[in-house]
């Protein structure tokens, strides 16, 4: 009888090992980025000025069902002329390891600020894109995304 | 290996604002995955890519760890004179994988 594993016994011990690998699974922790991280890059970036709302848009869904490709784009109206441009826009992740997810840099013809690709979000987050403009302005839009399942690592 | 696929439009009017559209085959890994057995899988990521057209380089985009695999970049340009958009992926390796498509531009 002792020897004997009750259903009750084994279904527990089958969940905490379930448990236990799950955790094995997951990104490490340590490497989870504060949104503080975010923001000291941001900074950066703009050489501690304040970026303004204008017209810079950030295109994110507002729910991510799978965290491992979620497409974002970016874009500035901007006449793209040599003496005012669109010199560079970066996106900045709050709660991914890194702080930046990309940097998209532009010349007058390029034609058009604008780019898209698709960002890995580790879990619901605000994500900001941040231009700057050739006459050394700031531009930022700042949007939310709820992500169903992390892409892990991001 | 990584290939490459992107999309020109064959031709265009001169001083159109055309899209440009790219993708490269790479797993992008980040450096915090684990494997099964526990062990990180090392940061490999195309960190680079630029496009050039008569001669000047002229849209970068600086690659992170948090860019999906199988990158895709979607760009801008204007259409000036016939050339080639030459299309330049960089890894962590230092693998370079080069591409380029023409365009035919009419007055």
């Amino acid at each position: 009888m002792n020897s004997k594993i009750s259903r009750r016994e084994a279904l527990a011990g089958g969940a905490a090992a379930c448990a236990s690998s799950a955790v094995l699974l997951r990104p490490a922790e340590a490497a989870v980025g504060k949104p503080a991280a975010a923001q000291a890059a941001l900074m950066k970036f703009t050489g501690g000025k304040t970026p303004t709302k204008g017209s810079l848009k950030l295109s994110l869904p507002q729910i991510a069902e799978n965290g491992n490709t979620v497409p974002m784009g970016v874009s500035v109206d901007s006449p793209m002329t040599a003496a005012n441009h669109v010199e560079e826009i970066r996106v900045f992740v709050t709660k991914n390891p890194l702080p930046i997810a990309v940097s998209f840099l532009f010349t007058p013809e390029s034609g058009k600020a604008a780019a898209s690709t698709h960002i890995r979000l580790a879990a619901t987050q605000d994500v900001s894109a941040v231009a700057r403009l050739s006459d050394g302005t700031f531009l930022i839009d700042t949007r939310n995304c709820k992500v169903t399942i992390g892409g892990c690592g991001g | 290996m990584a290939i490459p696929r992107f999309r020109v439009p064959a031709t265009a009017k001169k001083g159109d604002v055309i899209a440009i559209k790219t993708l490269i085959q790479h797993p992008m890994d980040s450096g915090f995955l684990k494997d099964k057995s526990g062990k990180i899988i090392p940061r490999m990521i195309i960190n680079h890519f630029d496009c050039k057209y008569l001669g000047k380089v002229i849209f970068t985009a600086k690659l992170e760890p948090s860019i999906s695999a199988n990158p895709f970049i979607e760009f801008y340009a204007r259409a000036e004179a016939d050339g080639d958009f030459e299309f330049t992926w960089i890894d962590d390796k230092g693998t370079v994988t080069k591409a380029k498509a023409p365009i035919k531009v009419t007055a």
